[in-house]
């Protein structure tokens, strides 16, 4: 009597089991509420649905903090089968902790190798790919094109032109750049930027990577020509007291004339009342010839950890998101790069100049505090803004850092 | 007769365990809820705190959900002592301590002025309470507003006092200044004591509850009999009022202390720590290693609540001691 009642509970839990799988739920948490992103991510779904009418897609979006810090839990306790998430040392928490599983399958079957290879190297950790990306956007020099203008000033190419420009500005009492540093990670921009241009993206992920020291010849270089720009071209006052968002309103009075940032600020500065004949785009200029070009290009990604119900279906979704059509779609709706090589870009003139830029680069950084571990980002970055703010300071900071360094790795 | 009286007798020489001893028992049985609650919430969490200081753990668990803590031993705690945030945080904590302390005279005297009988007394006493009963996010919010250099009360008046309006190459206005405007937020000498004073002002209006409160209770006739005999202004504020209100100044001093060594909200809204770490006190540096964006080590995290539990720990069996021995006295 009991063994059969055992083996009815039995049969009915396998019953259940198997309708679950028939009606083959696929999980997916995604990480942004904004209105354009979340549209973006739920027309993809929602073409991925008509696309596969037996799979039933359940979306959970969280906002970008509150993910940040759910993740944490949910990859253990109550794994979705697909979870959005970034590459380089962003991922490596996981990746090491065995949370997420790697998908070299899905890239090998659908040729992403060749079709994604500028980000590869940042979606690989311990010789295997961790990831599909699905969007990416540019950083550079954001100037006043008015400013420019009545100036008679160029888009300057190298350095030296660069600080030509500048002391053209300040001659005609313009500032040269606008930063907020309140929140330190524009700083690191900067920073990314003098190191990717005085060393090239070798030295950028050695440094990130803590194989080199910040007291390394090739750093203190970049510091030197950090100091050189803070010194013949200078910053807003006051820019430790505010955020990016704050920063803008001395570049759209007129007060400064550019703004080293990611693409994601082009709404700010149209919000600020700018109008796209005011504002154009620039490549942070070369320093150093012979360094190949590599730009900062922090992406955005999917992950399946290790623990999703579903995996195959999961694999499915990854595949589909690096489509050059799902990837022309939802970029144009968020205004950010495929990077698919073969999708396709709006006409938006940002995105046009973003895409040929990344197209043209032989390495992508993800950003100094992706690249670097949690504590040495937030070390480094408090590093950069006392930089900033006392540039005397730069050997007592390097020496720190390295301390920081020796700890951290 | 007899028959009923037989168990009766019975049960007064045999009386129950719990009732014999009901009268220790039943203050436990009250309390035994909020001890259970004090356990699970607040004794327990300590004892996990001090353990996983002595672990280097990152917060995850592995996808069988297993802990990926690697016990270090007193590692942390020595890598506390070569740290150099940890040493400004510990002297951001000093400062607080010692300057949180205005709180107590600046209430006092504020209790005094106000403890008077004029027309529409309640309505001056409830607006300097005011800043006490707002939320201290508020407060920081108000204050770094007021700090802001570009819009800010101190950013006006000084382009008011020290600089000149003038119009931009695309002849927007802007103002070009012969000293820039102090930016006292983002200094790494005046932060910390731009934050305290923005913490004082709802401490001092709490300080002033407590006396206001307090001076309710000075005895009149003392306060005559010190007339008659010539006390006036000062001693008379020293040798009497002040002796009679040392409850009130207690109760006072240990509120802010407390309240110095818990400063975290106002740090978290107007600095964050910064500028470069220089605002950091303990119990916000222990948020920003161990649960911040940028911090996930948890181990160090807990070996810095350690020692801010130690110092509170040290201030706080000191008042109970302080309590125990005026409990004696007064008996």
């Amino acid at each position: 009597m009991f063994l059969n009642l055992k083996t009815a509970v039995a049969a009915i839990a396998l019953s259940a089991v198997a309708g679950t799988a028939f009606a083959r739920d696929l999980v997916i948490n995604f990480d942004d509420l904004n209105p354009g992103p979340k549209k973006g991510f739920e027309d993809a779904v929602e073409k991925f649905k008509a696309e596969n009418p037996d799979i039933n897609v359940i979306v959970n979006i969280n906002d970008r903090e509150a993910h940040k810090t759910a993740i944490r839990n949910f990859l253990t306790a109550d794994a979705p089968d697909v979870t959005s998430w970034y590459p380089g040392n962003r991922m490596a928490p996981f990746v090491d902790a065995g949370l997420f599983q790697p998908v070299d399958d899905v890239w090998e079957e659908n040729g992403f190798s060749e079709d994604l290879s500028a980000i590869k190297a940042t979606m690989s950790r311990d010789g295997k790919i961790w990831g599909v990306p699905y969007s990416y956007y540019q950083w550079g020099i954001y100037y006043r094109k008015d400013i420019f203008g009545l100036l008679e000033l160029e888009e300057p190419q190298t350095w030296d032109e660069l600080l030509a420009a500048c002391g053209k500005m300040k001659e005609n009492g313009v500032t040269p750049f606008t930063i907020g540093t309140k929140f330190l990670w524009t700083a690191a921009g900067v920073f990314d930027y003098i190191n990717l241009r005085t060393n090239g993206y070798d030295v950028h992920n050695a440094l990130t990577a803590g194989e080199i020291k910040y007291t390394d010849p090739r750093i203190v270089a970049t510091f030197d020509n950090w100091e050189q720009l803070i010194n013949e071209c200078g910053f807003v006052d006051n820019h430790a007291s505010m955020s990016w968002q704050d920063a803008i309103a001395p570049f759209a009075n007129g007060d400064a004339a550019m703004y080293v940032m990611g693409n994601f600020s082009v709404d700010g500065y149209k919000n600020a009342g700018l109008t796209e004949d005011q504002i154009d785009f620039m490549p942070f200029p070369t320093i150093s010839a012979d360094v190949p070009p590599a730009e900062e290009a922090p992406a955005d990604a999917f992950f399946i950890p290790t623990n999703a119900k579903n995996v195959e279906d999961a694999k499915k979704f990854l595949a589909f998101v690096a489509r050059p059509d799902v990837q022309t779609d939802w970029n144009k709706t968020i205004g950010q790069l495929p990077i698919n090589s073969k999708a396709d870009i709006s006409d938006d003139k940002f995105i046009q100049e973003g895409f040929a830029l990344l197209n043209a680069a032989t390495g992508l950084a993800q950003f100094y505090d992706r690249d670097a571990p949690a504590a040495m980002a937030k070390a480094g970055m408090e590093g950069f803004q006392e930089f900033m703010l006392d540039p005397s300071k730069k050997d007592a900071i390097l020496q720190r850092l390295d301390e920081v360094q020796a700890e951290v790795y | 007769m007899t028959h009923a009286v037989l168990p009766e007798t019975e049960t007064r020489s045999e009386p129950g365990w719990l009732r014999r001893n009901k009268l220790a028992i039943a203050p436990w049985i009250f309390l035994i809820p909020a001890l259970i609650f004090f356990a699970i919430y607040v004794v327990i969490p300590i004892f996990e705190s001090l353990w996983l200081s002595l672990y280097q753990w990152n917060g995850l668990y592995d996808a069988e959900g297993n802990s990926t803590a690697v016990w270090v031993g007193f590692q942390n705690y020595v890598k506390l002592w070569d740290d150099p945030n940890f040493w400004t945080s510990l002297r951001n904590n000093i400062a607080w301590l010692v300057l949180y302390m205005l709180a107590v005279p600046l209430g006092l005297f504020i209790a005094l002025f106000l403890n008077q009988t004029v027309t529409g007394m309640r309505f001056y006493k409830s607006m300097f309470f005011f800043p006490f009963v707002i939320s201290q996010v508020v407060v920081g919010l108000i204050f770094g507003w007021f700090y802001n250099p570009d819009f800010g009360v101190v950013g006006t008046v000084w382009k008011a006092m020290f600089c000149e309006e003038t119009t931009n190459i695309l002849g927007n206005t802007t103002f070009i200044c012969e000293r820039p405007v102090p930016d006292i937020l983002s200094s790494e000498q005046w932060a910390t004591y731009g934050i305290i004073a923005a913490g004082l002002w709802p401490q001092i209006a709490y300080c002033m509850i407590l006396y206001l409160t307090g001076l309710n209770n000075v005895a009149a006739d003392q306060i005559e009999a010190a007339r008659l005999d010539g006390a006036k202004g000062w001693k008379m504020l020293w040798y009497v009022v002040v002796p009679q209100l040392k409850p009130a100044t207690f109760i006072a001093v240990v509120v802010t202390v407390i309240g110095a060594l818990r400063s975290f909200d106002m740090i978290a809204i107007m600095t964050q720590g910064g500028p470069f770490g220089s605002t950091n006190v303990l119990s916000h540096y222990m948020f920003e290693v161990a649960i911040s964006e940028y911090g996930e080590r948890y181990g160090y995290g807990s070996s810095v609540a350690t020692v801010l539990f130690g110092i509170m720990l040290f201030f706080i069996s000191y008042f109970l001691w302080r309590m125990y021995q005026d409990e004696k006295g007064g008996r």
